[in-house]
């Protein structure tokens, strides 16, 4: 029989995937941001899974407007990595250092 | 073990092998198809928690949009781009922290006292999941939806004032400029003698 406690563990091991990814290809700009992703959709999951089975429908709004961010922060990220490429011909983050003290 | 239960632990398999995928292959091209390939196994995962409406929107808008959007952007820079090498200090960093985090989580998910029982009771028959989640959505989260739509006005505006490239020798027709020109801007009338160069 299926409970809560799975689908946590699950989107726990997706979380942690996803912060693996963050630290394991720091320098890969385009990496990072699908870990963003990876991150949020563990964070939707357990918003659905705890709406489901407490009976409440707050969390599948609430992961609707984690959707909506998500989506808006894409959008902003890969128009930024775009802008930065365009103007420095590179995405790998050790180059990109102007403003290391 | 029942049917959802073996559905569960194939999707879960599944959504785990990409999302590792994802981080782990070299090839971007090849991690953003695996990000697709977790997102539409995390929607069939949200089917089986009966959240249909957010399922379906997952693979229409998120996958259909966002990641079609991050994969073009990794088409158009990838070849471009010269690889980056991972340093190896980084991958035992990256996976003791996720070791960490996913002990931390289980020892919490499984320690006492057990997290609410399982037995949810099955929805009334005409029950539709959209209706349900809408009438909450403009009632009782009316302002943060409108704060929602707000967002994602401002990140098209700023999408597209980042990207807009202006290039300055484009020859372009002006209309307003050619149609309030008059006879005597562009017409000089001469009596015929040569004039000094100036």
């Amino acid at each position: 029989m299926l409970s809560l406690a799975h689908f946590m563990l699950l989107s726990g091991a997706l979380f942690a995937i996803g912060v693996a990814g963050v630290f394991a290809n720091r320098r890969h700009v385009l990496v990072l941001l699908m870990s963003l992703e990876l991150i949020l959709l563990a964070v939707n999951t357990n918003f659905i899974a705890a709406a489901h089975y407490l009976q409440d429908l707050g969390g599948q709004a609430f992961a609707l407007f984690v959707l909506t961010v998500a989506a808006a922060e894409i959008a902003i990220g890969l128009a930024i990595v775009v802008v930065v490429f365009r103007a420095r011909a590179t995405i790998d983050t050790e180059d990109l250092r102007d403003l290391r003290g | 073990m029942g049917f959802q239960t073996l559905l569960f632990y194939l999707l879960g398999a599944v959504l785990l092998a990409a999302a590792a995928a994802t981080v782990t292959l070299r090839c971007m091209v090849r991690a953003a198809l695996c990000l697709i390939l977790a997102f539409f196994t995390a929607a069939m995962l949200w089917m089986l928690l009966e959240a249909e409406f957010l399922a379906i929107l997952l693979v229409l808008v998120y996958i259909g949009a966002v990641l079609v959007l991050f994969l073009f952007v990794v088409m158009m820079i990838e070849h471009q781009a010269p690889p980056a090498q991972t340093k190896r200090g980084y991958r035992a960093a990256a996976l003791a922290v996720a070791a960490v985090m996913g002990l931390e989580l289980a020892a919490v998910l499984s320690s006492p006292p057990p997290l609410p029982a399982s037995a949810v009771p099955p929805r009334p028959a005409g029950y539709s999941n959209t209706e349900a989640l809408g009438s909450i959505l403009y009632t009782e989260h009316a302002l943060a939806f409108e704060a929602a739509a707000v967002a994602l006005l401002i990140a098209i505006v700023g999408a597209i004032a980042l990207t807009l490239r202006r290039r300055p020798a484009r020859v372009r027709q002006q209309p307003g400029g050619q149609s309030r020109v008059r006879k005597q801007d562009r017409l000089r009338l001469t009596d015929g003698r040569a004039e000094p160069p100036c």
